[in-house]
Formats: structure tokens, sequence, C-alpha cells
């Protein structure tokens, strides 16, 4: 039971990254018309935002650090400003707080980054097919990609999540089931921080003028237009919001895995599947299936689902057991977690041509 | 008359198609007859290929090992201050080798089998690289050693740790300097059970390619020697990036270690995220939990950051030894880049001058020349003690470090603490033991 309560906070969690970043894809596809390669790489973006205010947290004053014997002059030793003006105590808070607090910076970053691709490039390619467009952003994911390999390496940059959330949640002992079902604050709060993204930019949608404008504009275009109504800009900024969002999630998300330069294309390739499963041009499809999926892949990683049953060796033999041993091995094979997502899509594909909330009329021409 | 059409059978024709088709199929290596070994150099410059991974995850160790190439090459030339040349049992070396000066070729493995391969190939064909070294992969080294052995080429293997490529991958033509995880489990089962005693169960999560089935192997096998249980061994994907699917069953699992048999990325992600989990800090059967990881390097250690404090593992070799080869090795690497060696940027550097002293020694590139010069070669000097190139399996034996995540590091670069070094005697295995028996084969000259 335990188990099966931790594999689906596992999956929240998952699912929160993936409907974020399905979301901003959605929210670009259904506005522009664009098929987005970079997104993914948005995603890493704004993880390395957080990791970029970490070490502006940690300039401060070089002192020659001492000899260590070693025969070469090791690097100096840094004391940061927020220790020299805030003092060392408010200053290590400051510190530690580097991943909520470097959401100050994702925002307008990542609202100008959403705002220059779209302007300087995306723009050039809205008439053309949608393979140009493919194209076109896949290779700025890799320039992308590049640049930030070139300054920051390749190896995976660890940040720490405040102090005072980096253990684990005792939910087991809360709920009085068990003292073994702990999960990390971290992850905890995550899942509420998507969820507070998600109902954001829907309420931003469905309850501001701006936003009912946008959603006119997704479904026809050419009548907003002829109303005098410059949706070109508004879509513009549309971009930039996906990015931000986009952003909003990597940033939060290094506490839980260490940024590096190909994080974004890991998620990307997934995102899109989870896009498609929701139905092409549908918001709420785009976070039902992301958690869905996520739930699902998560699930699957469970590599012995009769020894959960089954916890103890002496029952090892009965009818039961054999049945969910075989099922263990023809089913839950190693790596099945890697493929189930795509399985899954195949399956509701077949059923559903137009995924799970997918409209008429969107990419069926 | 006779009518010479006649003679033209279709006998014939097979024949003589099945002669031209093997001939177009030889690889250019072997067809240079002019030489009496594969790329003989002429010059006055002998060209080593220097074959890393300047991309994909293990970009940051390959460019730590190119670093070490080109300091070996300026000390084996007789420039800079001679590094561990100076430290060096043999001292064949007089600048240079065979009288002529070193150059070399890059090639990108991309921590993938078929790019090194083909990059390998290219600096073999085109650049006429005499011997290739490098690599941070079984995966990729076990390949290579392969098409050197095709070639007639000689292969300094790099970081490569799976039993397999002095095990029952070894060739003739290929030489690690590396340890095994035969070694890191004969090392570390004593130390785990002074550590953690005797009556534990141990739960794997193991990277699905060579090397982490190597590994889980050797851990299991000397881990259940000293009394312990396995509870379960899970195959993870490699790069799975989010492990946490991973942990959750552990937690339920009634094992009291973990032992993460990952590398790289993947055991920065998996250790941190089972510190998350607060395995660190859990208590199972009355006892402490604990982690470990087999194998450490101290590029990822820094990359798991605090995670790693107290986390028991192997290593070849740690810039903290205070050996004089070691400290000439630190000084020598460090004042040219900055900062100290990993064990890839040593491991690489050793191969290179082993190789260059056994050239030397022999008077010869030839292969098979080198290759007896290497075999059963005994040398001290180069940072682990005295080490012997085991002749029957091209192996080399020497000292092996545990080691463990610093509790109050001094540094950035200060995060591992030796704990052990073990000695040779205790780490050494019977080139015949069916864990790791293989066959050589006879040398490839090539040409």
């Amino acid at each position: 039971m335990d188990v099966i309560l931790l594999q689906l906070l596992n999956g929240l969690d998952k699912g929160g990254a993936y409907a974020l970043i399905a979301l901003g894809l959605t929210l670009v596809f259904g506005t522009l018309g664009v098929v987005n390669f970079a997104h993914g790489v948005l995603f890493m973006l704004g993880a390395f935002c957080a990791v970029v205010f970490n070490k502006m947290l940690q300039l401060g004053v070089e002192k020659p650090s001492e000899d260590t014997g070693l025969g070469f002059a090791p690097p100096p030793e840094v004391v940061p400003y927020v220790d020299i003006w805030f003092g060392e105590e408010m200053g290590s808070l400051i510190t530690s707080y580097s991943v909520p607090l470097s959401i100050i910076l994702v925002i307008p970053f990542m609202l100008l980054v959403g705002i220059i691709v779209e302007r300087g490039l995306i723009q050039h390619f809205y008439k053309r097919a949608h393979a140009d467009q493919i194209l076109v952003t896949f290779g700025l994911a890799i320039v992308l990609q590049e640049i930030v390999k070139h300054y920051f390496g390749a190896n995976p940059l660890p940040q720490s999540a405040p102090e005072i959330v980096s253990g684990s949640a005792n939910i087991g002992t809360w709920l009085g089931v068990s003292e073994n079902l702990v999960y990390p604050w971290w992850r905890l709060i995550y899942f509420g921080f998507a969820a507070v993204v998600i109902a954001a930019v829907f309420s931003f949608l469905q309850f501001t003028t701006y936003g009912m404008v946008v959603r006119a504009g997704m479904n026809d275009r050419e009548t907003v237009g002829i109303l005098g109504i410059d949706i070109e800009r508004r879509f513009t900024v549309i971009f930039g919001l996906a990015a931000v969002v986009a952003g909003l999630a990597g940033a939060m998300y290094t506490p839980t895995l260490p940024p590096d330069y190909r994080m974004g294309m890991d998620f990307l390739v997934l995102s899109f599947v989870v896009v498609v499963v929701g139905g092409m041009g549908s918001l709420p499809g785009a976070v039902l299936s992301g958690f869905l999926l996520g739930i699902m892949q998560s699930f699957a990683a469970v590599a012995s689902y009769a020894s959960l049953v089954f916890p103890n060796p002496a029952d090892h033999s009965g009818f039961f057991y054999n049945i969910l041993n075989f099922i263990d091995s023809w089913v839950f094979f190693p790596g099945i977690d890697q493929v189930i997502i795509y399985l899954v899509a195949v399956v509701i594909l077949l059923t559903l041509p137009r995924g799970l909330l997918g409209r008429a009329g969107v990419m069926e021409d | 008359m006779t009518d010479n059409r006649s003679k033209i059978s279709r006998r014939s024709i097979l024949k003589t198609g099945a002669v031209a088709g093997s001939a177009l199929a030889t690889p250019m290596f072997f067809s240079n007859t002019a030489n009496a070994y594969t790329n003989e150099p002429k010059g006055d410059t002998v060209t080593f290929g220097f074959n890393v991974p300047q991309t994909g995850a293990y970009a940051d160790e390959g460019a730590d090992e190119l670093r070490a190439y080109q300091l070996a090459v300026e000390h084996i030339n007789g420039e800079g201050d001679g590094g561990m040349l100076n430290t060096f049992s043999s001292k064949a070396l007089k600048g240079g080798i065979n009288g002529k000066k070193v150059a070399f070729v890059t090639g990108d493995t991309q921590t993938k089998s078929d790019a090194a391969r083909a990059s390998a190939k290219r600096m073999i064909e085109k650049d006429g690289a005499v011997m290739i070294t490098g690599g941070s992969s079984s995966g990729v080294a076990i390949a290579v050693q392969g098409l050197c052995q095709e070639a007639g080429v000689i292969f300094m293997a790099g970081l490569t740790h799976s039993n397999d490529t002095t095990g029952k991958d070894r060739r003739a033509n290929g030489f690690r300097h590396f340890f095994n995880t035969e070694m890191t489990g004969a090392a570390l089962g004593p130390v785990l059970k002074n550590q953690f005693g005797t009556e534990r169960t141990a739960y794997h999560l193991t990277a699905d390619y060579t090397w982490g089935w190597s590994q889980e192997g050797s851990i299991k096998k000397y881990t259940e020697q000293i009394g312990w249980n396995t509870a379960a061994a899970v195959k993870t994907p490699l790069g799975a990036g989010d492990f946490s699917q991973y942990i959750t069953p552990v937690l339920n699992s009634g094992a009291d270690v973990l032992v993460l048999n990952h590398y790289g990325k993947d055991m920065v992600n998996s250790l941190t995220q089972a510190v998350q989990f607060g395995l660190r800090d859990k208590q199972v059967n009355g006892k402490d939990f604990a982690i470990v990881v087999p194998l450490y390097s101290r590029l990822m250690a820094q990359g798991a950051g605090e995670n790693v404090k107290g986390i028991y593992g192997s290593t070849n070799w740690h810039w903290s030894l205070k050996d004089e080869g070691s400290k000439a090795f630190v000084k020598s690497f460090g004042s040219k880049y900055g900062f100290p060696p990993s064990q890839a940027a040593h491991t690489t550097y050793c191969q290179a001058l082993l190789y260059a002293d056994a050239c030397q020694r022999a008077g010869t590139f030839k292969p098979s020349g080198v290759g007896a010069a290497l075999e059963g070669f005994k040398f001290d000097g180069l940072g682990n003690g005295p080490t012997e190139y085991r002749a029957e399996d091209h192996q080399c034996f020497k000292d092996v470090l545990v080691v463990k995540g610093k509790e109050n590091p001094t540094s950035k670069f200060d995060v591992l603490e030796v704990v052990e070094v073990t000695p040779r005697a205790q780490v050494e295995y019977a080139h015949t033991d069916p864990d790791v028996k293989g066959d050589l084969g006879p040398y490839n000259d090539g040409a």
C-alpha cells in the first residue's frame, strides 16, 4: 500500500513537470500554429537561471586561500557580498533560498528570451510548413544547448532546496499508516507549485479580456484581425508567457534533478507525446495527459508487484503469487517505464485519434 | 588453334570474383604492404590518437583526459617539468621515442560505441595513428579495442572499469591500466564488513549495460561472501534522469543498504534523490541505513555535492596521495591548468607514458614488439605503488583505494578522503577465474 501511494506521489510530481512543459507547447501551437522543438531548451534555460542566480549570490570579495602544499596556487576563496552586506547568518539564509528566489530572475529573463526568439526567428516561419518549423526550432535548440555547455560544462550542477524543506515529510505518520511512507518536501512543493502555475495560466486565459481575445484568436485568427485587434502582438506575449512557464518549471525542478545542458531534450520528446495524447491544441488535455502519463511511468517502474503483494517469502508459492510473478516478468520488465508512455500513446491514438480532449479541425487539414 | 574462351569457365569467374571481392572488402589498413606494420612511422614524428568523449554526458571527463594527454606528450618530448617521468622507475625515455617526436590527433567518442569506432578508424586510416588511447565507458573501450585488434594498432584503454575489457573481451593488442569491478569488490568487501557488519541486506540499482552488470556481479559476490543478503537488483536505463520511481520501492524492501551501480550523471542523480528520500538518515532493522557507490570519481563527487558525505566507494587514484609520483603529477597538472587532475586524467597520462616507454625499450612501434615489452612489465613511481602489467590478460595489478565522501571538505576539490589503500595481493585474481576468463589471441601487426 505504501509503495502504491509513493508511486502515485512520484507520478504526480513527474506529471507536474510534464504538464507545465506541455502546457507551454500547446499554448504556442494553439495560438501561433508553430511546432516548437526549442521548448525543452526553454525549460533547461530556466533551470540554468537558478544556477546563475546562485552564482550571483556567491559573488564577492576574493581573499587569498591558504597554501595547500599541492605545489600550485589553489583558487582564491570568496567572501560573498550578501554575507558582507547582511551579515553571515542572513547571507547564508538568502543563499539557501536561491532556487525559489531565482524566480525573480527567471520571469523577466525568460519573457525576454521568448520575445526575442519569437520576433527574431519564429515569426518568419508562420506561413511555412510544419517540417520547416521543426527544423529551425530544433536547430535553435542545439545552438542554445551548445552555448550553455560552453559556459557551464557538461556535468550536472546540483542546486539545493532551502534547508527548511530539504528533508522528507512523514506522510505515513500523519495519516497513521506506516512510517515508511515518506516523501521529499521539495517534491511536494513542486507539485503544489505546478498546480498554482497551471491554475494561474487558465485563470489568465479564462477571466481576463486579454485572455478572451487570445482564446478567440486561437479559434479564428482572421475574424479577430478583421475586428481591428492586433492579434500578432498578443501572440508574441503568449510566446513569452509559454517561455516563462517552461522556465519556472525548469528552475523549480533543479533541486530534484541537477541541471545539465541536455535536460531539455530529455523532457521535450516526452512532452510532445503528452501534447499529442492530450489532444493537439487542448490546454486541459495537455495537463490531464501530463499527469496521467507521469503516473503510468511511475507505476511501470515497480520491478516486482508479486513481492509487494506478498511481502512474506513464505507465501511465495501460491497460485496468485505465481500469476503476479508471471505478469512481473512479462509486463514489468526492466525499461518498460521508458516505453510505457509510447505504448499508451499508441493505444489512445488508435481509440481516440484526436487525443483525450482534442478539438476537431486541429492539424487535420 | 586453341580456343582461349573455353578457359573462362563459370568456376574461374567465381574465383576471380571472390578474390576481387575480398580485396575490395579488406579495410585500407590490411592492404598497405609498403610497411612492416600498420602506420609504421617514416618521418621524424610518431602520431598518437587520443579518442575521448568531447561531447555527451562524459565530456568533462574527456576534457580532463585530453589535458592529461597533452601534458604527457610534452613530457615524453622532453618539454615542461617532466611530471611523473622524473619519478617513473623506468628511465628509458630521453626526449622523444626511438628518435622521433610525438604528435597527436584527437577524436570524439561521444560516449557511443559506433561514434568511437568511427573516430578511431579515421585516426588510423587518415591520420596514421600508430596507437589509440582514451575513452570513458566500458562499452566504448570494448568496441574500440576490437577495432584496434583488427587494424593492427595498440589500444591503451582509458577509463573503463568493466571486468570484460580485460576479461572475456580481452585482446592481444589491448592494455588497461585502470582497475576493474572485481578489484573494487575485493577491496570494498572487507571495509564494508568492518563498517557495517555481516548482517545486512543490500538493494542494488544497476545501470543496464556491460559495466553496470559487471559491477553488480562483483559487489554481490563479495558482499554475499561476508554474509550479506541481496534483497533485489533492479536494472535502470542509462540516463534515466529521475530515479525516484526506483528508489521508493527500496523504502519498503526491508533492505538496509543501497548499492548504486551507477556512474557519471546517473550516479549524481540517483544519489541525490536517494538522499532526498531520507535514505541516509533512515533506520532499518535497528541499523543505520547505508548507501554505497562502488566506483567514485572526484568529478562525480563534486557533481553530487553535499550528498557524498560519509558514503563509501573505490577509486583508481586520488590527487591527495602523498607518494612522489602523485605529488609530481598534481604539481605539473595543477601548474598548467589551475586545478588538480581527476582519476581519468591520471590513468590516461600513465597509459601514454607506459606506451612510450615500452616502444623505447622495444626499439620499435610494432604492436607485437611493444606488447612484449609491456607484458609482465613491473614499474613504480606512477602514483599507485609497485604495479605490474600482467602478461596473461594485459591488466595492470596494483593497490586499490577505498574512499569515502569527506565530511569537512577544505576546498571544492577536496571531496573524497582515502580510507584504505588495499594492497595488490588482496585484489589479485587468477586470469583463468571463470568470471573473467577470456582469450587474448595473437598480436595483429597489421600490414
